[in-house]
């Protein structure tokens, strides 16, 4: 669990503050998604976690250890550090690349070369192909994966990401969230994710915090923040269309009725139990019909939905919940 | 042609160059030895003399380079460093002004400190390969992606290694290219050196001057002039493997 109590970035010889009195809980095994416009003190709450920004007052403590008394390279090496710009090592194989932070912990060399491949496994790079490459040998969604690899070495329970993603192709960056999201689900870590996309953080979000002029105006999940958004700024933000949005966070299997025989209703439109409700709404669009089955990955129907349903499960949640 | 083999062509053809430019020095010196002017030019010129004298020549710019590079690169380095970052315009504003002065200059003035010798002509030569080294050590450095930098701190690499492993990694081809700079200025420069008693080819020169005998006086030119060719091709040969090796 991160904790930031009260903190406070001013840079000398400025009036303003970066961030202002800050409070957040980061949840462990969370991603937590910080999102704001540029100058809103995202990225330098961000960097205030792995100490590469040293705050003014306040205090951030990580399971309850204020990171102060934490020797700063310590500290370091057991988070996960994900830019922009990667900033892959130009000069070194992919393999040393990600191999760094096991290095600095002065692991075993076969160690260190086992641990290369798994992490090569995960991010669906073939080790024997890519081990040897030099990054610029690589496609920019390449890149990334190796950068997602090398934060990932040495299992650190923290990883710090920013705008990992911004720099892609929307095609790409789409299919590296997809991914992520999936290896997230495996490793279970507390993620702080920097990002300006709206909605790359309710995709990727189990928490978001909003943050304008250096401080949180609306935490919450996805769900919560289009249901309720906290103030002006914050709809804005989402940019409108908030029940389609909340729809997209939905998935079919969530919202169905369960029906065991399904024989009455097979000239019906289908969609997959994974697919979102939003998905389910289009079908029901393309083959103008009310009702739509849910099948799982066997095509057998596992539920239907109902045009009412649809409709309930949307505005029924910025009532109820 | 695909970039390896057009790459070891290019290779082939700087070591062709270098072979030629030997054969060249060679012939040149067999050629007086052999065919000189007149009793005067054989006294003055002979095998073992151009040897000693080559050897004089290479020794001085050996030593002065040698000297500017564990000084300069250690000092560029320093100038780059969080703490001392703010002195760096002092410094190589400094060594600018020992750039700027003539290198004849230079080398009259070195006598007014150590007197004639060859300890004076490696003082100049020193001072005057100082500059190139030092700003292509400190523009290496500085110059480097930043988030390249950011991700080395971010992810716990203590100053020193980042040194070590990335900056100087990745600054070498930079500083090599000012080394090769200082090197092939000073084999030049080095015939200064017969001025102030330093020896070297430069004594060809005077001697040759002083006794009207082109060609002892063009022996003596050519020589320095062969010398820097071979010295940037054979740094041009080596930047290319550095590059290759480190990909």
């Amino acid at each position: 669990m991160i904790v930031f109590d009260q903190v406070t970035k001013r840079y000398p010889g400025t009036t303003a503050d970066v961030v202002n009195q800050l409070s957040l809980t980061i949840n462990d095994g969370e991603i937590c998604i910080l999102v704001g416009p540029s100058g809103c003190g995202k990225t330098t709450t961000m960097k205030m976690i792995n100490k590469l920004i040293p705050p003014s007052s306040g205090s951030i403590l990580i399971d309850g250890h204020d990171i102060g008394a934490i020797d700063t390279i310590a500290l370091r090496l057991n988070i996960g550090y994900i830019i922009q710009d990667i900033g892959l090592f130009p000069h070194m194989t992919v393999a040393e690349n990600i191999a760094t932070v096991p290095v600095e912990l002065g692991w075993k060399k076969d160690r260190i070369s086992a641990r290369v491949d798994e992490l090569l496994d995960l991010v669906e790079l073939e080790p024997k192909i890519y081990r040897h490459k030099k990054p610029r040998e690589l496609s920019g969604g390449q890149r990334q994966r190796v950068g997602v690899a090398r934060a990932l070495a040495a299992d650190p329970k923290i990883m710090l990401m920013d705008e990992p993603f911004g720099a892609l192709d929307p095609i790409t960056r789409a299919k590296l969230q997809d991914e992520f999201l999936k290896i997230q689900a495996k490793i279970k870590k507390t993620i702080v994710f920097v990002t300006h996309d709206i909605d790359e953080a309710l995709k990727m979000g189990d928490r978001i915090a909003v943050l304008k002029a250096g401080r949180v105006v609306q935490y919450g999940t996805p769900m919560e923040i289009l249901a309720r958004p906290a103030d002006p700024f914050v709809s804005e933000l989402i940019g409108g269309r908030n029940s389609l949005k909340m729809m997209n966070l939905l998935t079919c299997g969530e919202v169905m009725e369960k029906v065991g025989m399904a024989s009455d209703f097979a000239a019906a439109a289908t969609v997959s139990i994974q697919a979102t409700t939003q998905d389910a709404l289009a079908e029901m669009f393309r083959t103008g019909q009310s009702t739509v089955l849910v099948l799982d990955d066997q095509k057998n129907v596992q539920g239907l939905i109902r045009l009412e349903t649809l409709l309930e499960s949307v505005s029924d949640y910025g009532r109820n919940s | 042609m695909d970039a390896t083999a057009s790459r070891s062509l290019n290779s082939l053809a700087q070591v062709l160059k270098l072979a030629m430019l030997v054969a060249l020095g060679f012939f040149l010196s067999i050629y007086v030895v052999e065919n000189p002017q007149d009793s005067l030019v054989s006294r003055l010129v002979s095998y073992p003399k151009i040897a000693a004298l080559l050897g004089q020549h290479l020794t001085i710019v050996g030593i002065s380079c040698l000297l500017a590079i564990v000084t300069a690169v250690p000092t560029g380095i320093l100038i780059t460093r969080s703490h001392l970052r703010k002195w760096a315009p002092k410094i190589i504003g400094l060594v600018n002004i020992a750039q700027a002065v003539p290198s004849l200059a230079v080398v009259a003035l070195s006598v007014g400190l150590l007197g004639v010798g060859s300890s004076t002509a490696i003082l100049a030569l020193w001072l005057y390969s100082l500059l190139p080294i030092l700003n292509n050590t400190l523009t290496g450095i500085n110059e480097l992606e930043p988030s390249i930098i950011e991700a080395a701190h971010g992810m716990g690499m203590n100053p020193r290694r980042i040194l070590y492993k990335i900056e100087l990694p990745l600054a070498s081809p930079l500083i090599i290219s000012g080394i090769r700079t200082a090197v092939t200025i000073n084999i030049g420069s080095a015939i200064l050196a017969a001025f102030v008693g330093g020896g070297g080819l430069g004594n060809l020169i005077i001697a040759g001057n002083n006794i009207s005998r082109w060609q002892v006086v063009v022996l003596g030119a050519t020589l320095p002039v062969i010398m820097a060719l071979i010295a940037d091709t054979g740094f041009d040969l080596f930047e290319r493997r550095w590059r290759v090796k480190r990909g």
